[in-house]
């Protein structure tokens, strides 16, 4: 018992701590593998490979003024990027990185992701507004309409896993994978769920809400020093849980071949999505507002359905015959 | 788990009486997302995982956002502020408080008179809320899905726009020839 709690306490400690030191260093990855794309160098000087730029970044953040408009709402201008980072390592919790490493198998894991997902809406809205800003509530109004739209497609996709997984689990639905990963019969579940994930960590091409050539930096315009940083931070948090729950959901998780250990194998996967976010960053142009809206109520929603009954039927007629032999 | 429970149910009871009483109404509407919050937790505490689930999307991380979102549409200012604090003065108090403590005794006679409070210690899964949703339930189910609908209608019809052809500054530029 004893032994237990203290495995617990260590994996809870170890699974924030890696994603406190890969957050930050996903920077450098970024601009490294955008210059990479763009046939250029990036930062390439401090440290081998640049990899100081990282330490560089993050003192010049700790040092900048960390300045609060006297005309902003104080309380909820300091509340809303504190909100970003807690419910993004909140959903953490439910990620099994390889068998029996996870911080906390609840049994509505995948609820929970949703939950916290939701939640991390008020960062962008409640930092936005409490900025008193124009260019900065633009972007919170944006932001808010593309994240409670896209919310709804991310969940509805993941109901196809949930019902051919059978449980709300994590660990069980990566441990129903064993014999097919679920991105071949969920395809449409997987291409819907990536794309609503892009939009929820409103990365590019959905940064809408913070496109720069429109509203000067969007919903964080006022914010400087660590509080721009836990903007920051946060985002890149976002990215490594979608990568995480895509690789979860529709890759197996830890599954693969026994010649590499289990975290490895999600480690390599997770790798892959964050490469994969970052290539499109350096691909796509930003649609319109009117146009990711569009997109996603007139195409996405009606996919996802469809993609929902298809499944059901499925399971329903295989069971059925299952039922009759 | 019974002190989690007390906790809990103190910061839900404090987080309300604080979203009667806020004069701004973003102030307000933050209270009760923590209010929504810690009746989740009440919720996951008596054995309703997935009702605590959904109370946390539904109602904290999309019903409030939506209020959020059509009060930042408003843009009210210091003025909205004051009009609270007038409104919220004196004699507006009565009523309302006359009646609330009418229901509290009311409570309290229940709490008292009634036995222990049966509490099941069975977890209540997906699974058994979508079977007596769609069993014994169905009926309401039906209902709420006809009221939504409507309400969709409805936000269609007022949101409905004339389609334009022409771009708007070139119907400016014929009108100012006419």
């Amino acid at each position: 018992m004893q032994n237990d709690t203290l495995n617990h306490i260590l994996i809870t400690v170890g699974v924030l701590a890696g994603l406190l030191i890969v957050a930050p260093g996903l920077i450098w990855l970024e601009r490294r593998l955008l210059a990479l794309w763009q046939d250029r160098y990036g930062p390439n000087r401090a440290g081998p490979f640049g990899l100081m730029v990282v330490l560089a970044d993050t003192l010049k953040l700790f040092f900048k003024e960390d300045w609060i408009p006297p005309f902003a709402d104080k309380k909820v201008f300091v509340i809303a990027p504190a909100i970003v980072v807690i419910t993004v390592l909140l959903s953490f919790v439910v990620i099994p990185f390889a068998p029996g490493v996870i911080v906390a198998d609840l049994n509505i894991g995948l609820l929970f992701f949703l939950a916290m997902s939701s939640m991390g809406a008020y960062s962008i809205i409640l930092g936005g507004w409490a900025s008193n800003n124009k260019y900065a509530l633009l972007g919170a109004m944006r932001g808010a309409a593309q994240l409670i739209s896209y919310e709804v497609f991310m969940g509805l996709s993941l109901m196809g896993v949930v019902l051919m997984s059978g449980s709300f689990s994590l660990h069980k639905i990566v441990e129903a994978q064993q014999g097919m990963w679920f991105v071949v019969p969920q395809f449409l579940g997987f291409v819907i769920f990536l794309i609503a994930g892009i939009a929820e960590t409103h990365r590019l091409p959905f940064d809408i809400p913070e496109a720069e050539s429109e509203l000067v930096a969007g919903f964080h315009s006022e914010y400087s020093g660590m509080k721009f940083g836990m903007f920051f931070v946060g985002e890149y948090l976002g990215v490594m849980l979608i990568s995480c729950m895509v690789t979860c959901l529709f890759f197996g998780g830890w599954l693969g071949p026994g010649f590499l250990p289990p975290v490895v194998w999600f480690i390599i996967k997770m790798f892959a999505f964050i490469f994969l976010f970052i290539l499109l960053r350096a691909s796509l142009p930003r649609p319109r507002y009117d146009q990711l809206m569009e997109f996603g109520w007139k195409i996405l929603l009606p996919l996802t359905l469809v993609n929902l009954m298809v499944t059901a039927t499925w399971l329903l007629y295989h069971e059925q015959n299952s039922v009759g032999h | 788990m019974q002190a989690t429970f007390y906790i809990a149910s103190a910061v839900a009871v404090l987080a309300t009486i604080m979203v009667i009483t806020r004069y701004n109404m973003i102030h307000a509407l933050l209270y009760l997302v923590i209010s929504f919050l810690a009746v989740a937790i009440v919720f996951f505490i008596l054995g309703a995982p997935f009702v605590a689930a959904l109370e946390v999307i539904v109602y904290a991380g999309a019903i409030v956002v939506l209020i959020i979102f059509a009060i930042m549409m408003l843009n009210l200012k210091e003025e909205a502020v004051e009009q609270e604090r007038i409104w919220f003065s004196g004699n507006t108090w009565i009523g309302p408080g006359v009646l609330s403590v009418i229901l509290l005794g009311e409570l309290i006679y229940i709490l008292v008179s009634s036995a222990s409070p049966e509490v099941s210690s069975r977890v209540i899964d997906a699974r058994d809320v979508g079977l007596s949703l769609y069993g014994p339930y169905i009926i309401g189910v039906e209902l709420c899905g006809l009221l939504l609908m409507s309400g969709i209608v409805g936000a269609y019809h007022l949101g409905r726009q004339k389609k334009k052809v022409v771009h708007r500054f070139l119907e400016q530029t014929d009108e100012w020839k006419q």
